[in-house]
């Protein structure tokens, strides 16, 4: 099979200013990934790993540095234009599950169809076909308060696959989940990435990290370690 | 094909922001009772002020469109202005005299009145109320119709007959409501006078109360009730509309050689038309009016601030929501779109209920335009108070919020 790099950063630095104040979140950070990949970053907090996930899935631009995604530099684009591909080539997976509250799951998935302008059949059927592939076929009239933790990320799973994203972003995907159902979410990822999705998580359990096929280890914005993981490998 | 998912989109867009607005019920009532309230007394207040305008208007109007009112001025002595309604200034033979002068062409008719407001005895029963000394030609310029009995004849003024025509008015007052007065006698300044006659209900209320006269031989005002020998007002009915103007400086420039007066800016009388009161009375009710519509306009905007700062609290509690939206890829119009949508929703809904509201109070004040009017003319202090009132009261809920808050935080 072919390797193709679906995300590359060339020496991205990020730096907050705070009045006079410079705090340094990321430098120099260079990193591939290539098409089918299982990535976890892990860190203690304040390392600057959710500031690379920002930068990663579009939602922040590094202060210098590029960031090519499929190919394309977004380092230097508008937040429409970034909206745009946060909507068509990222998934998003949140500790929080932040699904909309007093809403249906499949209202939920249906939520960036709706901003893709992707007509109200294609909607349901779409939404339709995740939800069941991630087993929650009678769920689907459930609001999320109704919805176990479990059931809650899995319902966010769904939001993130229906636009048939480049790559999946998780950050701490089972951080607020019960240890067995988080078993279960991992399960999912890996099955996603059997399926040939690229998958990014963002985590610092390494029980969970281990689940991935290569570990990116940040601590004080900088990549410290990067390396296949050879238990996972062999 | 684009339309058609535009038009999805904007169902969807209210769909949203109703379902977001439903979530806090109070909240959402509350900012949209600010513009019902603003709306509904914008609409009500300025038909309010319109239609005081309109009923007055018409009712003068009713007393004819070609009549002149002579009214004595300040008396000019010696290079000294006196106060204005020196009031001794018309005499009778003013009246006379522009009956007779050949200088005057265009009158047809000629009343002398004096008016004067006195307390009137019946039965025990007593009332305060307008004296008014006429001759017959009044009913004639006035539009006086007689219910029973007969209005002051000639005969009567020249004999100085102890009669009297009274208003509907003063008949209940005095006699009770749906009396027989004719051949009663009532008692003005110690005089007894028969009731001859009862006038037709015209209307109108306050100081302009055409129904609240009593109506007794001009002469016997004169002479017999309250000792004056000038008159304070004269009626002139000219002979069409159109020669109005023409009246007026006849009349004035005849009453002016009268009084040994060679400049008109120095009249001791004044001349108005119809025209001239309606004009007057028009740019008084229209102040009113601004005035009344300024008050109510002040509470949309109260209402409006209200809104923004519903709409900005609403943001403000919902940045987790807004930030989920644009990972999902909501573009920022997008998002200033459903807001707005709900902003349009609170104050749209607000403004249909409110129009309907001042729409159906605007009905209901013909009736009470009146009474409102004097409320507010004798309460307008109260009406200041209002808004202080009110905030007094939030604050003082405020506190027991706070307390109760501050207990639960406990």
């Amino acid at each position: 099979m072919k390797k193709t790099t679906i995300i590359q950063t060339k020496n991205i630095s990020k730096v907050y200013k705070t009045g006079e104040v410079e705090t340094v979140a990321l430098s120099d950070v260079s990193i591939n990934i290539e098409k089918g990949e299982f990535v976890a970053i892990m860190g203690p907090s304040g390392s600057g790993k959710s500031t690379l996930m920002h930068i990663l899935g579009a939602l922040d631009l590094p202060s210098s540095g590029d960031y090519l995604l499929d190919g394309k530099n977004i380092s230097r684009l508008s937040e429409d234009e970034l909206a745009d591909i946060r909507n068509r080539q990222i998934g998003f997976v949140f500790q929080a599950f932040n699904l909309l509250p007093r809403t249906t799951a499949l209202k939920n998935v249906m939520l960036p169809m709706i901003y893709a302008e992707i007509n109200k059949e294609e909607r349901l059927e779409k939404a339709k076909k995740y939800l069941e592939m991630l087993g929650l076929k009678d769920r689907m009239e459930h609001s999320s308060s109704q919805l176990s933790g479990g059931q809650q990320q899995r319902v966010a799973i769904a939001r993130a696959l229906v636009m048939d994203p480049a790559i999946l972003l998780a950050d701490e995907p089972t951080g607020n989940i019960a240890s067995v159902q988080a078993e279960e979410i991992m399960a999912i990822f890996q099955e996603l990435n059997d399926k040939g999705h690229t998958i990014i998580m963002i985590t610092h359990e390494s029980d969970i990290a281990y689940h991935a096929k290569r570990i990116i280890l940040i601590r004080d914005g900088k990549i410290v370690t990067d390396e296949m993981n050879g238990k996972q490998n062999k | 094909m684009v339309n058609k998912i535009n038009n999805m989109e904007l169902k969807e867009a209210i769909f949203e922001s109703l379902s977001a607005l439903m979530i806090n019920k109070m909240r959402t009532g509350l900012a949209i009772l600010g513009i019902i309230i603003g709306i509904a007394s914008v609409i009500a207040l300025i038909s309010l002020g319109q239609s005081s305008q309109k009923s007055i208007e018409s009712r003068i109007e009713s007393l004819g469109s070609n009549l002149l009112t002579v009214r004595p001025g300040a008396v000019r002595e010696s290079g000294v202005r006196g106060a204005a309604g020196g009031r001794t200034s018309l005499t009778l033979d003013d009246a006379k005299e522009i009956v007779v002068s050949s200088q005057v062409t265009t009158i047809s008719k000629v009343s002398p009145e004096f008016s004067e407001r006195s307390q009137v005895m019946a039965e025990g029963n007593n009332t305060n109320t307008q004296i008014i000394g006429v001759t017959p030609v009044y009913a004639d310029v006035h539009k006086i119709n007689i219910t029973s009995g007969s209005f002051i004849s000639q005969n009567d003024v020249d004999s100085m007959a102890k009669v009297a025509v009274l208003g509907p008015q003063v008949v209940t007052d005095l006699f009770g409501d749906g009396a027989n007065p004719i051949g009663q006698t009532i008692r003005v300044n110690s005089q007894m006078l028969t009731v001859i006659g009862t006038t037709v209900a015209k209307g109108g209320t306050g100081f302009n109360n055409q129904d609240d006269i009593v109506y007794v031989p001009l002469t016997t005002a004169q002479k017999q009730l309250f000792g004056a020998n000038y008159l304070n007002t004269i009626s002139l009915e000219a002979k069409s509309s159109d020669v109005m103007v023409q009246a007026q400086n006849e009349v004035g420039y005849l009453l002016l050689a009268r009084h040994h007066l060679s400049d008109p800016t120095n009249a001791d009388f004044s001349i108005m038309s119809q025209q001239d009161l309606i004009n007057t009375v028009s740019s008084a009710t229209g102040t009113f009016t601004a005035l009344l519509s300024g008050i109510a306009a002040i509470s949309l905007l109260v209402g409006g601030i209200g809104i923004m700062n519903i709409m900005l609290v609403i943001v403000t509690e919902r940045t987790r929501e807004i930030g989920l939206r644009k990972a999902l890829g909501a573009k920022k119009k997008i998002i200033i779109n459903q807001f707005l949508t709900e902003a349009v929703i609170l104050t749209f809904s607000g403004g249909i209920i409110g129009s309907l509201l001042g729409v159906v109070t605007s009905y209901f004040i013909p009736k009470l335009s009146v009474l409102i009017l004097q409320f507010l003319y004798q309460r307008l202090f109260w009406l200041f108070l209002f808004p202080e009132s009110l905030v007094l009261f939030s604050v003082g809920t405020l506190r027991k919020r706070h307390l109760i808050y501050s207990r639960l935080k406990r």
